[in-house]
């Protein structure tokens, strides 16, 4: 007779692999791996039997050739005699310099949009509303080509900024004149804007590839200077107030040490602006802002800003009123309410989305091929990929330039946004 | 005590007095305007400023709009006849443009004499999205139906192709009453909408109709191999089967079987519609197509993607958070130019497959993994109570996801998904860049390519803008509808 309390020995069937939850994990990993590297290997053998079939052997040496073709924007030296890699850097500064403009632009857009659009005033905060959903609901190609067609189109010829002596007698008016002060003059053939000049300049120096000027990085590093010492001149007083219950008045002593040293260092370079001026048919002096970088930069800004303002909005309307009311309630001023209150709580909201923004922003960047702007795509993606037909190589290294900005921002971010975000146990 | 009262006080109003009217500052409109237009100096600013832009977009705007001319042939016609009539130095819109080239901004270069299958196709579609979109009987989506029916009626007589489209429409009505009868109207034509990929398929693309047929007949062989397998061995070898049945059927029989029935049935009329190559596509045509398609493949790839990044197994996970993360990485033009140039290098050589198709998987990839991420968040939205109460029942994993999951993820993620099925539709127009006629690029810089439009800036970009903004705008609102109606929580 056998003992029924003995427990049935554990054997191990094949059916297990798949009815058993402790094997079935296992059996479903082997087969999804034996699945992706059979897909994987059934590309990479399509891969070597085309580049067979076309002769071709993947190499990236066509790098180090002479590139041979014109940019119209670089803000690094650049000739047509240098190779297509310093192209793609040339390519890589554009894409960074519009997403970066337009990250800056579209935030400050947004925020001012987002916070108008919960205003008590109804006419702006209807306004507000047909702006948000006008730009979201409407693709940013169209955004960036009607930009770049006013710019084209509409802006008036540099020769229609000529004031003549019989103008001056007859008292005419030029058709068209500089705006901002009378130092932006915006052209159909670009918007020339002042440029910054240093009578004693610090001259540059050469890092690797990239020449940077002294003098940025004197003004850089001065201004770092100025914020620690008015955070220290802060610091101070919180000190003083601490131990002595009176705060001491340091506005005086704060707007000095802010606004003094960068002053002294300006006038010790001799800084000043280099007003774009009408000379023969075209504008000379300043900074010549091609009318494809503005249309792409005011595009995606608006576009963008559409989408910042949401997620401002949503962020604010996030927080509920009795945090306010609590700490009104606490005696303090709304200035402060917003300031300690709302809005360290309405960030935490607020900065995952808006990091996703900015990746987007820095993708859609690569719709300057709409108006010819010399971007990463334009340049490594485009010109290049043409001319030396590498179309693998070419969109291999472009996407992974790409996701390697993305995961850089997203990463930025993240740091900031475990600096702000709750503290749990 | 109430007699030393009345004794104390000499006088005592015994009745209420009326209340007095508000002061004139503080009622009817001037209240209306002092709280919500000039509640304090920056408010009083800001409605200044705000009435002071609305002038000057009026002013700027009106009379270019109302200067249109709808009837010329070209730009400089459009002009001869603004200056005619309101003068040398007036600006106006050229509608005509949009009036003349109508047939290429909707349609671009598909066939004249086929204009009937497109408009069919969006009419079918529209029966085909009533069953997902509306679950409930309402006489709101009779009237709409009926705009529908008399929208498609117009346009095919407008093209004078009103003989096959009227057969079908009477049709599709008399399905429609048909099915109506039911209570459960319009869920139960959900069959259709099952139907509607390979139909809309063959009414674009044309060809033989054994194609679709036959390529939908490997969903049912999976279906019937799922059923069969799960009943004898469980779900989990069921769905194994199933998938590899489809895929057998795909691979080896569904090519000669198609070949063999077209054999058959030769090209008489009702197996063959004229073909149509894929860069006779352009206008909205092509951008519905791949926007419809793209957003019906990527709301189930996106919840796969989301459960396999969310799931124990850390190679599944691993693959899914790779193919997201790279994704989400790269902006959509790169992948529409790996599509346009370097898909074939990883197909079997001399293998040469149609440019929408391929901006469809790209675009459809794209947006599944933008998806994933909206659903993932949904998931982890989900009290972690949810997952252990279907534990605690006794679900299996699918079940579980099926029954109590997802439907609540789904729920709270609807705006992520729409705002995706939004951007989709709109990043439908980057495919110019890869030499497809768009309606907004491709189409417009095509009209401007004529010596009579050559010019024509705005209208074309108001226009298309404008059909963006209806469908991308009632999509949000859609949402919106949505959010509300599945609403759960104390109201």
């Amino acid at each position: 007779m056998a003992i029924a309390s003995e427990t049935p020995k554990e054997t191990f069937r094949l059916g297990m692999l798949v009815y058993d939850t402790r094997y079935r994990s296992l059996t479903i990993q082997v087969v999804v791996m034996l699945l992706a590297m059979a897909g994987a290997w059934w590309l990479y053998d399509n891969l070597m039997a085309n580049l067979r079939v076309l002769d071709k052997e993947p190499s990236f040496s066509f790098l180090w050739n002479r590139a041979g073709y014109d940019i119209n924007q670089t803000l690094i030296p650049y000739t047509n005699d240098d190779t297509h890699f310093r192209a793609m850097l040339v390519g890589l500064v554009n894409t960074i310099l519009v997403a970066v403009l337009g990250c800056i632009a579209a935030t400050v857009i947004g925020i001012i949009v987002g916070v108008l659009r919960l205003s008590k005033n109804w006419l702006v905060a209807r306004l507000m509303t047909v702006y948000v959903e006008g730009f979201r609901n409407v693709p940013v190609l169209l955004w960036i080509l009607v930009i770049f067609a006013v710019f084209t189109e509409i802006t008036p010829q540099p020769r229609d900024f000529r004031v003549t002596d019989e103008m001056i007698a007859a008292g005419e008016e030029p058709v068209a004149s500089k705006i901002l002060f009378d130092s932006v003059a915006v052209t159909n053939r670009g918007t020339f804007v002042p440029k910054a000049v240093y009578e004693r300049s610090l001259g540059e120096i050469q890092i690797g590839f990239l020449p940077i000027s002294l003098n940025t990085v004197a003004i850089l590093a001065v201004i770092v200077g100025s914020i620690l010492g008015y955070r220290a001149i802060k610091k101070h007083a919180t000190a003083v107030q601490e131990a002595t219950g009176v705060r001491p008045k340091t506005l005086w002593k704060s707007l000095l040490v802010s606004f003094g040293p960068i002053i002294l260092l300006l006038f010790a370079l001799g800084f000043h602006l280099e007003i774009p001026t009408l000379g023969g048919f075209n504008f000379t002096g300043g900074i010549l802002v091609s009318n494809a970088l503005m249309a792409l930069w005011l595009g995606l800004t608006l576009y963008t800003a559409a989408f910042i303002a949401e997620i401002v909005r949503a962020g604010i309307l996030a927080i509920s009123k009795g945090q306010t009311e609590a700490s009104y309630a606490l005696g303090i001023r709304p200035g402060r309410t917003m300031s300690l209150v709302i809005l360290p709580q309405a960030l935490r909201v607020i900065i995952p989305p808006l990091i996703s923004q900015y990746l987007n922003l820095t993708k859609n960047s690569s719709l300057a091929i709409a108006v010819s702007y010399m971007d990463l795509r334009g340049t490594l993606g485009g010109i290049t990929l043409n001319q030396t037909g590498r179309e693998l190589e070419c969109m291999l290294i472009l996407m992974l330039i790409y996701l390697a900005l993305s995961l850089l921002i997203s990463s930025g971010m993240n740091v900031y946004n475990n600096a702000v975000k709750l503290k749990e146990r | 005590m109430s007699d030393l009262h009345a004794n104390a006080a000499s006088y005592v109003r015994n009745e209420m007095l009326p209340p007095s009217d508000p002061p004139a500052m503080q009622t009817g409109a001037i209240k209306w305007l002092r709280e919500n237009l000039f509640s304090g100096w920056l408010n009083t600013i800001l409605t200044i400023l705000g009435f002071a832009a609305i002038f000057f977009l009026l002013k700027e705007f009106t009379p270019w709009f109302l200067h249109g001319v709808w009837k010329a042939n070209s730009l400089g016609e459009c002009r001869e006849i603004i200056a005619a009539t309101w003068g040398e130095d007036a600006h106006g819109a050229c509608w005509a443009v949009i009036r003349e080239r109508w047939n290429q901004f909707m349609f671009g270069f598909y066939p004249r004499e086929l204009y009937w299958r497109p408009i069919l196709a969006l009419l079918l579609l529209m029966v085909a999205l009533a069953p997902i979109l509306f679950s409930e009987r309402s006489n709101k989506l009779w009237i709409a139906g009926g705009v529908v029916a008399a929208l498609v009626l117009w346009l095919s007589v407008s093209y004078g192709q009103f003989l096959p489209v009227g057969i079908l429409v009477v049709i599709a009505a008399v399905t429609a009453l048909l099915g109506s009868r039911g209570a459960q109207w319009p869920s139960n034509l959900i069959w259709f909408s099952g139907l509607f990929p390979g139909l809309a398929f063959w009414l674009l693309w044309g060809g033989t109709v054994w194609l679709p047929v036959v390529a939908m007949l490997g969903f049912v062989v999976g279906w019937i191999a799922f059923r069969f397998a799960s009943t004898v061995m469980g779900a989990i070898v069921g769905a194994g089967a199933g998938v590899v049945a489809a895929f057998l059927w795909w691979y080896f029989v569904a090519g000669p079987l198609v070949d063999a029935l077209t054999q058959i049935t030769g090209r008489t009329q009702p197996f063959w519609l004229r073909g149509v190559d894929s860069d006779e596509f352009g206008g909205f045509v092509l951008a519905f197509t791949i926007g419809i398609a793209g957003i019906a493949i990527s709301l189930p790839m996106g919840i796969i993607l989301a459960l396999g990044r969310r799931s124990d197994m850390p190679l599944v996970k691993g693959l899914c958070v790779g193919f997201i993360e790279f994704i989400r990485g790269v902006p959509l033009i790169t992948l529409l130019f790996v599509a346009s140039l370097l898909l074939n290098y990883f197909l079997p050589p001399g293998t040469n497959f149609d440019i929408i198709l391929r901006v469809i998987i790209m675009v459809t990839l794209f947006s599944a993994a933008y998806i994933a991420e909206v659903i993932r968040g949904g998931l982890a939205a989900l009290p972690r109570g949810q997952y252990e109460a279907a534990d605690a029942l006794g679900l299996d994993y699918w079940k579980a996801q099926r029954l109590i999951i997802m439907p609540q993820a789904l729920k709270i993620s609807i705006p992520g998904i729409v705002s995706s099925f939004i951007g989709l539709f709109k990043d439908t127009t980057l495919v110019v860049f890869v030499a497809l006629l768009d309606p907004l690029k491709g189409i417009t810089d095509a009209v401007r390519a004529s010596i009579e439009w050559k010019g024509v800036y705005w209208e074309p970009y108001i226009f298309v803008g404008a059909i963006f903004f209806i469908v991308c705008f009632s999509m949000s609102r859609y949402s919106m509808y949505l959010e509300n109606k599945l609403k759960r929580e104390h109201r």
